[in-house]
């Protein structure tokens, strides 16, 4: 029997990148002014399914994304770098979701993809920082966990073995399948696979994208499609998604600001270098 | 009841500092809530952790001492506290966000359905009005964080759930001892009652664990480099000027990331929160997320070529001049002045 992997993988706001156009003169947020990218340690988490999937040989990879319909853009991405397909759950029932809504809509789509032997996902996303989903997601399925995987050293038939890499050194360890395991940025790169993939799915597409987009008809009928999930796909109780599943509120957003302090002015010059040192003798601040 | 409970880091028998910072964090707001401040240790061998910790203030530590809780595993740590939230509803639980604190809250929080916020640089207590409800909620835990990269700070509550959980980077909050003679109260923990055996699954087949060779944290004087140092052969001039003052040298995020330095030397947001009493700044532009970590310095020098570089409007000296330059002079003349 096939083994099944799942990566989790988000589209994030490259937040890296945030220049002083990525704030209005408000104080808020230009998310527009911000490219959206797959999230950076959800591509590691992507590099270890692959290689498991060339190692073992009969195994699948699929990617499951959570987001607007844009969001699709992850699928594509993850097949033409050699995932085997990929789902997308979107709709409006899941705005507003905090970490504990988005676990519980993605481990209840886990739970329709049928029999899974490994989940993978990123340590943790750009946007919120909070390395939050992938554990929730497993405490929701049931499943052990191993998070901030360097490299996964082994896998045999119902146990994987893992490198974790901690703030102050690294761990070995052993766990059952099936389990979730979040990868850290530290793990090996994604590097770009197939290019007969990246031509085959760069047209990859939702039917709702397929729905607004301009090609002709011959074109629908080469191009992979996509599989997009609503609430109505997954098992669910209405108050566990989006907002009414979110225990956490936003009460306040503030613009960060510092406030300036009245600074004394000084130049390389020695007599200015030589009257701060003196002064900071002085006044005890060193010595 | 409704107390607030700090789960404690313990490595080789040592209560980790984040934990009580949080400790300390924890007692001030159980003054504001009147209410006790508890804690929870779990691992091997924890006799000695009462006298590590009481004097933080803490009124009912809760041991759980057993074999198998050392090292740290996730499922047997989940469910003693999922039990013991369970049975004592606290009111607050706290966390540090730690390689353990982010592995172990999450799945808490999930299991009991809690609000958890990650990575907070802020705590407090206030009220919230849910408009849309109409409900007034108050004495919350205001769990405050910066968003998005650093560029906004979100205060987040959790009006509904509880215990309202939030993790706090190392050296964020302060240390600080409560009374030394102060005296709680020890509860053991019969294992078997809070965590089922299957829980024990993951097997640790090696582990290493370095002890942190600096103290960026406790010192007094700090230089940090940015990447306006241009080297990590300059960075020699901060180890000097370190050296020479009694000091330890930071980096900024753009220096760790060019190779200046390591990164267990990063402050800021990303990094270490330092509060020195003189923080030398040398070749830091200073963007919100260095100065999330630097900002409470007692004195701020910055030492920078650009006169119009942004920490400048933060520094109560600013020394418009190149790194090479100006360092080899402050050397030369505190040694001519301090004699
Ligand atoms: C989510 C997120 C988290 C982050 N966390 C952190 C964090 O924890 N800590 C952190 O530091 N950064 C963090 N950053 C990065 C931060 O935004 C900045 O990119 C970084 O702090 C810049 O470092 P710098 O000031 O050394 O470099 P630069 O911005 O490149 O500034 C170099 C400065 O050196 C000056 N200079 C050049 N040559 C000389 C010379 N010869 N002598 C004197 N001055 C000279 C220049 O005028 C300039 O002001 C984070 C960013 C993000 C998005
Ligand atoms: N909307 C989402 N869709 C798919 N995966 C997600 C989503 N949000 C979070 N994840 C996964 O969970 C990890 C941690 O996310 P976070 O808790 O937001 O830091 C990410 O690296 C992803 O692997």
């Amino acid at each position: 029997m096939s083994f099944n992997i799942v990566v989790l993988a988000k589209q994030v706001p490259d937040t890296r990148n945030v220049g002083k156009d990525a704030m209005k003169a408000d104080g808020t947020v230009n998310r527009s002014a911000l490219a959206a990218i797959y999230n950076p340690e959800d591509l590691n988490a992507l590099e270890q399914a692959l290689r498991l999937k060339s190692k073992i040989g009969d195994a699948t990879v699929q990617v499951l994304t959570m987001g607007p319909a844009r969001a699709a853009e992850i699928i594509r991405e993850s097949m033409y770098r050699g995932a085997d397909g990929g789902f997308l759950l979107s709709g409006r029932e899941f705005a507003g979701s905090d970490t504990l809504a988005t676990s519980y809509a993605l481990a209840a789509a886990i739970r329709k993809m049928g029999k899974v032997d490994l989940i993978l996902s990123g340590r943790q996303a750009i946007d919120g920082d909070t390395a939050q989903v992938g554990p929730q997601v497993a405490e929701k399925l049931g499943f052990p966990q191993i998070t901030y995987a360097e490299e996964i050293i082994d896998l045999d038939k119902d146990s994987i073995t893992v490198r974790r890499r901690l703030e102050r050194g690294v761990e070995i360890v052993r766990g059952p399948l099936p389990i979730l395991v979040t990868v850290n940025g530290s793990a090996a790169p994604c590097r770009p696979r197939h290019a007969k993939l990246t031509l085959k799915y760069k047209n990859a597409k939702t039917i709702s994208e397929q729905q607004t987009s301009s090609s002709d008809y011959t074109d629908t009928y080469h191009t992979y499609i996509i599989p997009e999930w609503g609430a109505g796909d997954i098992e669910h109780e209405p108050q566990w998604l989006g907002l009414s599943g979110s225990p956490t509120k936003v009460k306040q957003i503030e613009n960060v600001v510092f406030t300036a302090k009245e600074s004394k002015q000084l130049t390389a010059v020695d007599a200015d270098i030589e009257e701060l040192m003196k002064e900071l003798i002085a006044n005890h601040t060193i010595g | 009841m409704n107390n607030i409970i700090v789960y404690l880091e313990i490595e080789d028998g040592i209560v980790g500092d984040v934990s009580l910072e949080l400790l300390t964090k924890g007692r001030q707001l159980a003054n504001q809530q009147k209410c006790k401040l508890e804690a929870v240790a779990a691992g091997y061998q924890l006799d000695t952790i009462g006298t590590q910790v009481f004097h933080y203030g803490v009124d009912t530590l809760y041991l759980a001492d057993d074999k198998r809780l050392y090292p740290y595993t996730t499922l047997p740590h989940t469910s003693l506290l999922v039990n013991l939230f369970k049975e004592e509803k606290p009111q607050i639980a706290l966390m540090g966000a730690t390689s353990i604190g982010r592995d172990l809250g999450p799945r808490v929080s999930s299991a009991l359905f809690s609000g958890l916020t990650a990575d907070c640089t802020s705590l407090e207590i206030g009220s919230y009005e849910d408009k849309k409800a109409g409900k007034v909620y108050s004495d919350l835990l205001y769990q405050i964080r910066p968003a998005f990269g650093g560029n906004i700070v979100a205060t987040i509550v959790n009006p509904d759930c509880r215990p309202q959980m939030a993790t706090v980077r190392e050296g964020v909050m302060k240390k600080e001892l409560c009374d030394p003679a102060y005296k709680g109260k020890t509860k053991k923990l019969n294992l078997s009652d809070y965590v089922p055996d299957e829980d024990f699954v993951i097997e640790v087949i090696e582990r290493h664990i370095e002890k942190s060779k600096l103290n960026l944290k406790n010192s007094h004087i700090i230089i940090t480099g940015g990447y306006g140092v241009g080297s990590a052969d300059n960075f020699k001039l901060l180890y000097d000027l370190a050296n020479v003052l009694g000091g330890e040298v930071g980096a900024s995020r753009a220096a760790v990331d060019a190779g200046f330095a390591e990164h267990e030397r990063q402050i800021g947001q990303t990094g270490v929160t330092v509060r020195p009493k003189l923080y030398i700044a040398c070749g830091v532009s200073g963007q919100i997320q260095h100065i999330a970590g630097m900002q409470e310095s007692a004195m701020i020098i910055s030492i920078n070529s650009d006169p119009h570089a942004p920490i400048n409007a933060i520094a109560d000296y600013v020394i418009t001049g190149t790194v090479e330059d100006v360092i080899p002079k402050m050397i030369k003349y505190y040694k001519k002045n301090s004699k």
